[in-house]
């Protein structure tokens, strides 16, 4: 990989600066990532974030990475970053001291160009799980209203918080390695709607599987890389449990 | 539905974590440091055999092999497949892991009756 | 659409568990379970020598120095797969009381006062 000479922005008169290490990748022109430094302003306010906002305006405006939001809460900005999966709009400039912050897109996925990861098998695997309420003997659309205790939202409201930005696919060591691994986010989806007092399906022959909850092996760092406190590989273990036990005792409760 | 023999493998490897976890490194400590350092007497072979003279001992311990051997087996099968990169091997590599367990708990077996 | 661009797909990492110290504490937890094999043979070894009367021969083999390393670090493995193993078994029962869920803290301390117990009762029972 090499690295293109510094492109610094114009001088904004002695603004203390930090330089990003940015991965590249133009399938036009790269075979593989290479990657570039800029010198961006170091503001104790920017996240990295905004870093690469100021190299897309002003230094390098084919510069390709995913944004939205800027609070948390889209889930599209999720990169590697100096080696994490981190949101960059929740990651600030300030926590690298002197620098340089090197980002790559988020690891496990196809880059189709330079920051922008291909998605298409994540979302397969979000709606294979079958994330919405199942009813049985109800006309569609749903219409009844269902009433929850707080003790009966509570059982679920943490898996429901995730905002699919993937950092727990790219924290995972076993998707990384193994695609087919359905993966933290997908099985904490599901268990959002099998803890749902008002879900009437059942998901064991998604969950029970090789490829399911069984291809974890409890690594443990999707739940240190999420940013909403989902903690997938929790609902991942919980569901081990009931899968095991309904493996064993058939009459046991979903 | 696809069946799977994992949640079994799972009940078996869990089982054997927490006596693994309960068991393990006191008897490692006492028979395997503190003894032959000479910290701790050896007990007499009169005084092994006599504990391991009642039935329900040596059950539970053949319980305890085969649970343990079947923890070590299902951790090092995940393991080596994802270190070595060999998970398109995973037929072959369970096989010979749990075999392994199997052979280990029929010697306790054979030993021990 | 995937078929008209062309993706970069990075070649598998041979050394992805020593990319960052989690990866490392974790692929150390799995290999404890070696050493778990390790003494259960060992015990097996002492097992048969104390049922057919060659306890003096399998506490020379125990005695040789390599022996005792060996055991030290099956130690420090066995202990390190208890305290870790034992700490992420809350992850997998959640256990409530009344609707109130047990913290983590608690359920972890029970399973370290067992493991405590245990190991007592057993040093009692092996030296009185």
């Amino acid at each position: 990989m090499s690295a293109k000479a510094t492109r610094a922005g114009r001088s904004t008169g002695g603004e203390r600066t930090i330089t990003l290490e940015i991965s590249r990748f133009r399938p036009e022109q790269d075979s593989e990532p290479v990657f570039e430094t800029f010198d961006v302003p170091l503001r104790d306010d920017w996240a990295v974030l905004d870093g690469l906002n100021h190299v897309k305006d002003q230094l390098d405006g084919t510069l390709s990475f995913r944004w939205s939001c800027r609070m948390g809460v889209c889930g599209s900005c999720g990169m590697t970053v100096n080696g994490k999966p981190r949101l960059t709009c929740g990651t600030f400039l300030t926590e690298f001291g002197a620098g340089p912050v090197r980002i790559e897109p988020l690891k496990g996925f196809p880059v189709i160009r330079d920051l922008v990861v291909e998605i298409d098998d994540f979302l397969a695997k979000l709606s294979h799980v079958k994330p919405w309420l199942i009813r049985e003997g109800e006309e569609l659309p749903l219409t009844t209203e269902y009433a929850q205790t707080p003790e009966q939202l509570e059982a679920y409201k943490q898996y429901s918080m995730c905002i699919n930005c993937m950092l727990c696919y790219s924290a995972c060591p076993v998707y990384v390695l193994n695609p087919d691994f359905l993966g933290p986010a997908a099985i904490a989806l599901a268990q959002r709607y099998n803890l749902d007092s008002r879900d009437q399906g059942d998901r064991l022959d998604l969950l029970n599987t090789d490829e399911g909850v069984w291809g974890c092996t409890f690594v443990g760092e999707c739940t240190s890389a999420c940013p909403k406190h989902v903690d997938p590989a929790e609902a991942i273990q919980r569901y081990k449990v009931t899968a095991a036990m309904r493996s064993v005792l058939p009459w046991a409760r979903r | 539905m696809r069946r799977t023999l994992e949640p079994y493998l799972w009940l078996l490897f869990s089982g054997g974590g927490v006596v693994a976890a309960l068991l393990l490194p006191v008897l490692v400590l006492l028979f395997g440091v503190l003894m032959p350092l000479g910290l701790v007497d050896w007990p007499t072979q009169a005084e092994l055999a006599a504990l391991l003279d009642p039935l329900l001992v040596r059950l539970a311990l053949l319980v305890v092999v085969v649970l343990c051997l079947f923890h070590a087996a299902h951790r090092i099968r995940f393991t080596s497949e994802e270190i070595l990169g060999v998970a398109r091997f995973d037929l072959a590599v369970a096989v010979l892991c749990y075999g392994a367990a199997v052979a280990g708990g029929v010697v306790a077996a054979l030993l021990l009756f | 659409m995937s078929e008209t661009t062309r993706t970069y797909r990075p070649r598998r990492d041979r050394v992805w568990f020593l990319r960052s110290r989690a990866y490392t504490i974790f692929v150390i937890r799995e290999l404890t379970s070696v050493f778990v094999a390790w003494t259960i043979a060992y015990l097996l070894l002492l097992v048969a020598a104390a049922l057919d009367g060659a306890l003096p021969a399998f506490s020379a083999f125990a005695a040789q120095p390599w022996v005792i390393a060996l055991n030290l670090v099956a130690l420090a493995a066995t202990a390190f797969h208890s305290v870790t193993f034992l700490n992420l078994a809350p992850k997998a029962t959640v256990v409530r009381l009344d609707g109130w869920r047990v913290p983590a803290f608690m359920i972890q301390g029970g399973n370290h006062t067992a493991w405590l117990l245990v190991s007592a009762v057993l040093f009692w029972v092996v030296t009185r």
